[in-house]
């Protein structure tokens, strides 16, 4: 009689391999936190950094290997997750941006106390985003959300002894708890109109006009947009941006992006393709908002985190474009388009970092002077990444802008180009004003007081920086593979 | 090899760039190099001339490969006969400039000559790009070192010059981004030739403005004086020596090969735009208080002249039309060099504080002399050749153009006799001293050359309007 009282639980196939880049990252978590304690002071900082930077690249290896071995996009672990390329390019970036984020973070003076702690964060944060883009039903979006955001609050507010780094970690908290309640209550109403779960059956549910569909799609993308900080969604942004270690706020800027603008335009093609009238004004809309905002707030910035705290709300415009465009050829745009982005915005944060352990107080516009002629690679880097945030020829911000204005017109949306023309236009203003500072004014003129010494060694920043600068100038010359990779990605979505 | 040749003309002065930048040196020595790549930029230039063949109007020396296939873009050069003698005129001024430069010695070398010879390959890949994103590529990429040589090296005001410039061009050029954009998806290919002819009124207007900024026509001349003032003299005389042709050339190539329609439909407003700019140029150069200022709003005149040429829309105004953009290119780059050369003696440019610099200074004086007068088109001078070309052509069109030109000529006569007259004669202004020498060697090396050229010009003009086949499809 005892054997009918056993429960078999029917437990779905695992495939530890589609889940790996995630749990090599989670892994590099959980031995950082064990570090934290058994290894002595001293050596705690070098095993921490390691550790990550290990982890990172053990992620970035299994991406690519899993984008290799997933040429036919299929779901995995009871259809939970998908194992396909468009989740595992976009794992590579994130794991990427995680690697060049540990080069940036080296030389920040941390305390002592919580450097190990703040590895493991970056290692989860960065594992939560890779669960999160392989998401394939509202429950997995919800829990992997939920799971890099929360890593990345505590980031945030990681060193209580900068200013406003407390208070950059609450807001985020605050504000991003908001976009998080208005994205799960959306899938609610989702679910309750179409009783589904999977992004796929939602969208074969087929219940296209159906009012509360139509406003849990609605809560969805403003979910997401606070995520991916797209106006008017963007009102954490700049000061989470400024007040965060700046290591934290470059890797916010670029694997936070990427995660947000990979999954919202998965989501909205596979589960929404009844509403792609609807939703893609809508982004459409949040992407001229973003353009808008992000653009005119910047240039009357001073403080250069906050002046590309709004440049990065104006880039998620421009991303926005190829989602709203809603086509093969957007896919690819959006892919290729965060690989220079990403690289420019963890160079750009990582070149601030620079002067700030020199100076020792925040950057501004006014003591970036003369930093071009003192410091020439990072000068230069940086003059590069402004560039290519302007979209100049010789960075893949170029091709970028190229092709996202490409897909906006494949989609008979001229007057979205028109919006991007002119949004970069007003660009032109604020980024030029970067190189100004640096290079035309002279330090002395402005009598700034002298550090003292000459600049610390920060070797593995320069060498963060020179990855940066080498994939925002070899995305220019060497389109064609990254474009083939982001086509047989862009093939997972249903076009 | 031969299609090489073309490749090697953009990437030699990169190439140069990134030696001098990259390669730790001596300061002192950093100009030489500069000056020795861009001499034999010259002589591949020169190569490329006795590759080339006159009689066909096909684009030769043409070299293609893949960028990126989805959208068709691709890097494809090749010259036109029309195309090399603008690359000509390029590599001549561009060395000027370096020479120019070197003999000056400009602060912070490295970075100095790095931006001139990374201009000098990027001006090269505008006129030999025959994809359209390449040639946008390479329009945008002047506009780098441009901005840092006027904003780091400039003079007081260079802060406002500097941004003036860059809003005006980015506006421009973004605008034919998105025209570049659509007109390359309708026509499934970036490649210029192969790409049909298109009607749409907005595309045109999107690559004219873009040129009309860059010439600059009137009224997008706004950044013109304030950067002409501004920049180092040798970066002056590039600005309008060379980059003002590119403008012309992007009209020549694209605006008006690939916009058959809408240049008919808008023949009438440019060249009523700029017979205003040939006007208004030329009075302001007469007024002009400096003789920077003089050499800078005439080249606004001259560049609505070339436009006369261009939008004559026959082969006389067009022949005419290249002639003079080298004629002129080679005229303001001398000028803004000799005005270099004077100021660097009088520490001023005030026409009102100089004068009789001719005496005792042979050399200056037959130099400004003879420039002048070639640039207020005496006849048998090159500048008279082009002009009555361009003239003749845009008669065609109408007597009344012609006349307006007619009467710009005069005006040219009248602000180039002034300029002379202000500089060499009159009394000796309180900025020259006795102590002012004449041109030295090294700067006679310089400029010699370039007047010589336009007196080989003058005796031969047809070596340019006779060569020019395959302008107009």
């Amino acid at each position: 009689m005892t054997h009918s009282l056993i429960v078999y639980v029917n437990r779905p196939h695992v495939d530890w391999f589609a889940l790996s880049p995630s749990l090599a990252m989670l892994a590099a978590s959980g031995l950082l936190l064990l570090v934290a304690v058994f290894v002595p002071r001293r050596a705690r900082k070098a095993a921490a950094a390691m550790g990550a930077g290990a982890g990172f690249v053990a992620a970035f290896v299994l991406a690519v290997v899993l984008a290799a071995k997933s040429p036919h996009g299929t779901t995995a672990i009871a259809d939970s997750i998908f194992r396909d390329r468009w989740a595992a390019v976009a794992q590579v970036l994130i794991a990427g941006c995680g690697a060049v984020a540990v080069l940036l973070s080296w030389g920040e003076r941390w305390r002592e106390e919580h450097v190990a702690e703040y590895y493991a964060l970056l290692a989860a944060a960065g594992a939560g985003m890779a669960f999160f883009v392989q998401a394939s039903n509202l429950m997995t979006l919800f829990l992997g959300l939920e799971w890099f955001s929360i890593s990345l609050y505590v980031l945030c507010a990681i060193d209580i002894d900068l200013i406003g780094s407390l208070e950059a970690g609450l807001k985020y908290l605050i504000i991003g708890a908001v976009g998080s309640a208005t994205l799960l209550f959306g899938s609610a109403l989702v679910y309750g109109s179409t009783g589904q779960l999977g992004f796929d059956k939602i969208g074969a549910a087929g219940h296209t006009h159906d009012s509360l569909l139509v406003l849990g799609l609605a809560m969805v993308i403003a979910g997401l947009a606070f995520k991916t900080s797209a106006a008017p969604f963007h009102m954490w942004t700049p000061d989470a941006y400024t007040g965060a270690p700046t290591p934290v706020t470059a890797f916010m800027a670029s694997a936070t992006k990427v995660a947000a603008l990979v999954v919202s335009y998965r989501l909205l093609v596979t589960a929404f393709p009844g509403d792609e009238h609807l939703w893609t004004w809508a982004i459409a809309g949040i992407a001229c908002a973003s353009l808008a905002v992000g653009n005119i707030a910047a240039l009357v910035q001073k403080n250069v985190k906050r002046l590309l705290a709004y440049s990065s709300v104006s880039h998620a415009g421009f991303m926005l474009i190829p989602i709203a465009a809603a086509n093969a050829l957007g896919g690819r745009a959006l892919l290729y388009y965060l690989i220079p982005y990403c690289a420019m915005s963890l160079g750009a944060f990582g070149v601030i970092a620079a002067r700030e352990r020199e100076l020792g107080v925040p950057v501004t516009l006014d003591n970036l002077a003369g930093f071009g002629w003192e410091r020439p690679f990072f000068g230069v880097s940086m003059w590069v990444f402004m560039l290519g945030f302007l979209g100049f020829p010789l960075t893949g911000g170029f091709v970028g802008k190229f092709y996202a204005f490409a897909a906006a017109y494949r989609h008979g949306w001229w007057w979205l180009i028109v919006a991007g023309v002119a949004g970069t236009i007003v660009s032109a203003a604020y980024y030029l004003a970067v190189v100004r500072a640096m290079y035309f004014r002279d330090a002395a003129e402005l009598q700034l007081a002298p550090a003292g010494g000459s600049p610390p060694r920060d070797l593995p920043l320069a060498a963060g920086v020179a990855v940066c600068l080498a994939v925002t100038v070899g995305s220019f010359f060497a389109v064609q593979p990254l474009i083939d990779a982001a086509h047989s990605a862009a093939s997972a979505l249903p076009f | 090899m031969t299609s090489w040749l073309t490749t090697i003309l953009i990437f030699l002065p990169v190439a140069g760039a990134l030696l001098v930048w990259l390669v730790p040196m001596p300061a002192k020595s950093v100009g030489s190099i500069a000056a020795l790549v861009s001499l034999v930029e010259i002589a591949v230039w020169i190569a490329a001339v006795e590759h080339f063949d006159f009689g066909s109007g096909e684009l030769q020396l043409a070299q293609q490969r893949p960028w990126f296939r989805d959208l068709g873009v691709s890097y494809h050069v090749g010259q036109f006969g029309y195309s090399l003698w603008l690359v000509g005129l390029t590599v001549v001024c561009g060395a000027a400039a370096c020479l120019y430069a070197w003999w000056v010695g400009r602060e912070r070398p490295r970075a100095y000559f790095g931006l001139l010879l990374f201009l000098t390959g990027a001006v090269v890949g505008v006129f030999v790009a025959q994809d359209l994103l390449l040639f946008y590529a390479f329009f945008e990429a002047m506009l780098i070192p441009l901005y840092v040589l006027i904003g780091v090296w400039g003079g007081a005001a260079r802060m406002r010059a500097t941004i003036t410039f860059v809003v005006y061009t980015v506006a421009g050029s973004l605008l034919m981004l998105a025209a570049i954009v659509v007109y390359g998806l309708q026509q499934g290919t970036f490649d210029l030739t192969r790409m049909g002819t298109s009607s749409n009124d907005w595309l045109f207007l999107g690559f004219a403005i873009a040129f009309a900024v860059k010439a600059p026509l009137w009224p997008f001349h706004g950044w013109l004086p304030d950067a002409y003032r501004e920049s180092p003299a040798e970066v002056s005389a590039l600005l309008s020596g060379v980059i003002s042709k590119v403008a012309a050339y992007g009209f020549l190539r694209i605006a008006i090969r690939q916009f058959p329609g809408p240049t008919h439909d808008f023949r009438v407003p440019i060249l009523v735009l700029a017979s205003i700019g040939l006007v208004y140029g030329s009075l302001l150069a007469f007024r002009a208080p400096d003789v920077r200022g003089v050499v800078a709003y005439s080249s606004l005149a001259q560049m609505g002249l070339i436009t006369y040429g261009l939008f004559a829309a026959n082969s006389l105004g067009s022949d005419g039309a290249v002639l003079q953009m080298v004629n002129h290119g080679l005229i303001s780059t001398t000028l803004f060099l000799l005005a270099g050369m004077v100021e660097r003696r009088a520490a001023t440019g005030e026409l009102k504080l100089l004068g009789g610099m001719a005496r005792g200074r042979p050399a200056l004086a037959t130099l400004l002399m003879t420039t002048g007068v070639i640039a207020l088109a005496v006849p048998l001078s090159s500048n008279f050749a082009g002009e009555f070309l361009i003239l003749a052509g845009v008669f065609q069109q109408g007597w009344a153009w012609a006349v307006i030109g007619a009467v710009a000529i005069v005006l040219a006569a009248m602000y180039m006799l002034r300029l002379i007259s202000a500089v060499l004669h009159e009394r000796p202004g309180p900025a020259v001293t006795e102590a002012a020498l004449d041109l030295r060697g090294a700067e006679l090396a310089i400029v010699v050359p370039l007047v010589g050229l336009l007196l080989a010009l003058s005796a031969w003009p047809a070596a340019i309007s006779g060569h020019v086949a395959g302008i107009l499809p």
